[in-house]
């Protein structure tokens, strides 16, 4: 399963890296940084749960989860 | 259960009934708004929206997915007026709907200064229509802006009106703005923010009398008697929740819908967003009883939790989170996780930059031998990580570990640009 960002959207808000440390960081300069693109099954719970919370709207998730 | 009825077609009530159609609910959905608008985002209200050239679209939805993909009934543009709990109902205008799950979402009001609703150029700022009269008050020739009450929203405001050229002067009446939200020390540090960008924030003041002429505000009288002029003049000095629809439900209403920590406020009836008061039992041990947020992220996050619950009462389970949220100032963010506990004060370390000059820096909270809350303004990279650490009730030591581990990677990070700059 990959995750799209919005880059338009995203504004740095951080809300991902504080439920998916692993996958999302936001710089310094407030520039969101994606740790992998491709996501694992283990991954996924706090992945959705990220993307859900995003103020902005930024995220999604399309295709199927590698096993 | 066969019909889920959600009250409130905010943020919180758009998404209760996305959440239940998520997860395969077939039953009826109906969302029941107050407003005539779609579900529309806020925050932008007293940001973008005021300040940007072309005015954004701030709804979430087309019109088209509700009755398409979410198959949720709209009914929009008249409050709901009464509830039954016992023989579940809900009157809106004159119709009665039957419900087996009710979502309770219907938010909050902007307070006003009594006699002032009707002047021209005073406003507040908490609707769609409010932001579009505001807009044009801002953008149709005002030379000065003065905003009652420093707080979040006065201060975005307040910051807009600068961008737009204007003279801004903010009016607060206790000695520091945001005490209660950020401590004393952290609020002394956010006014330096408005003061370093031009504008006039008087604190310790009193607004005695709305001054006007011809029906239009000119200005307001303080407690000692200077007078402020203004041509436009913006309110914002807090919300009510929107409880009064349930005088004789039963429910228990007291500063919001007190619910238990499932948010179940009755039997079937659940509260989401910035109506509901719950005990967060994240907090139980440094800060007891119940509490309410207006954050946009726990309006989004109890929507869905009260819906799910809603449909489902059986699987309820306690909701706790770590508060958040954000406000743009100027061309900064100031970011906020956790809890500033009473008398924060002794309790707040600044692990990065400088607050006396109002940031960047970021500062970290203590109850107990807990963090509880954190601090940043312009500081991006930095409260989210001790999010983590608030939630998952982690000590003061670890904080100050992870403020040491970040202090040496910022460090680190600096002296690789400077190597690369210099090449
Ligand atoms: C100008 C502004 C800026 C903000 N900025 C930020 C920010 O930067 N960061 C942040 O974290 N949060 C921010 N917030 C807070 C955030 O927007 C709110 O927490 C969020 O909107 C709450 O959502 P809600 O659905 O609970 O309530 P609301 O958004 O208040 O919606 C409640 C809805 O219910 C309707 N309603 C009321 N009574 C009835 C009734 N009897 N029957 C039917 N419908 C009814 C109302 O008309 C309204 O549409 C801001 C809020 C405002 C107003
Ligand atoms: S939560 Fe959304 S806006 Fe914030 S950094 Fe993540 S993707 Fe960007």
């Amino acid at each position: 399963m990959r995750i799209n960002v919005d880059w338009d959207r995203c504004t740095g808000m951080g809300m991902c890296e504080s439920l998916a440390p692993d996958v999302f960081e936001v710089d310094d300069d407030g520039s969101l940084i994606l740790h992998t693109e491709e996501i694992s099954a283990d991954q996924e719970g706090e992945v959705r749960e990220a993307v859900a919370a995003c103020p902005t709207e930024a995220l999604s998730l399309d295709g199927p989860i590698d096993a | 259960m066969t019909h889920l009825v959600v009250v409130g077609a905010s943020l919180a009530g758009l998404r209760a009934v996305e959440a239940v159609r998520r997860d395969g609910f077939d039953g009826e959905v109906t969302l029941v708004g107050a407003e005539e608008h779609l579900p529309y985002d806020r925050p932008p209200l007293s940001k973008e929206y005021l300040a940007a050239e072309e005015c954004p679209d701030p709804r979430y939805r087309e019109e088209e997915t509700f009755a398409g993909d979410l198959d949720v009934a709209l009914l929009l543009g008249t409050p709901a007026s009464a509830l039954d709990t016992a023989g579940r109902t809900i009157a809106v205008g004159d119709r009665t709907l039957s419900w087996d799950g009710l979502v309770i979402a219907t938010g909050a009001h902007a307070r006003t200064l009594p006699g002032t609703e009707h002047l021209e150029g005073v406003h507040t700022v908490r609707t769609l229509d409010d932001a579009v009269a505001l807009r044009a008050a801002l953008r149709g020739g005002a030379r000065r802006l003065t905003v009652v009450g420093a707080g979040f929203i006065g201060s975005e405001v307040g910051a807009v009106g600068r961008k737009l050229g204007l003279e801004v002067t903010i009016l607060e009446a206790l000695e520091t703005p945001l005490a209660r939200a950020v401590g004393e020390r952290m609020g002394r540090a956010l006014t330096h923010l408005h003061r370093r960008h031009g504008t006039e924030v008087r604190t310790g003041v009193a607004v005695e009398e709305v001054l006007s002429s011809d029906g239009r505000v000119t200005g307001v009288r303080l407690g000692d008697g200077t007078e402020v002029d203004t041509d436009v003049l913006v309110v914002g000095i807090g919300a009510s929740p929107a409880t009064d629809w349930l005088d004789g439900s039963g429910l228990t209403i007291d500063d919001g819908v007190v619910a238990d920590e499932t948010l179940a406020a009755a039997d079937g009836v659940y509260v989401a967003g910035d109506v509901a008061r719950w005990p967060n039992a994240l907090f139980s041990d440094v800060a007891g009883g119940t509490m309410r947020l207006e954050h946009w992220t726990s309006a989004a996050d109890q929507g869905g939790r009260a819906a799910r619950h809603a449909v489902d009462p059986a699987a309820a389970k306690p909701y706790e989170t770590v508060p958040y949220f954000w406000s743009d100032w100027y061309d900064g963010r100031v970011q906020f996780v956790g809890i500033a506990p009473e008398g924060a004060d002794e309790q707040i370390e600044v692990v990065a930059g400088d607050d006396a000059q109002g940031g960047p820096f970021t500062a970290i909270y203590r109850a107990g031998d807990r963090i509880v809350g954190a601090l940043a303004v312009d500081m991006p990279a930095e409260v989210m990580k001790y999010r983590r650490l608030i939630g998952g009730r982690k000590t003061w030591a670890d904080a100050l570990e992870l403020a040491e581990q970040r202090r040496v990677q910022r460090a680190q990070k600096q002296a690789a640009k400077e190597r690369g700059e210099g090449a």
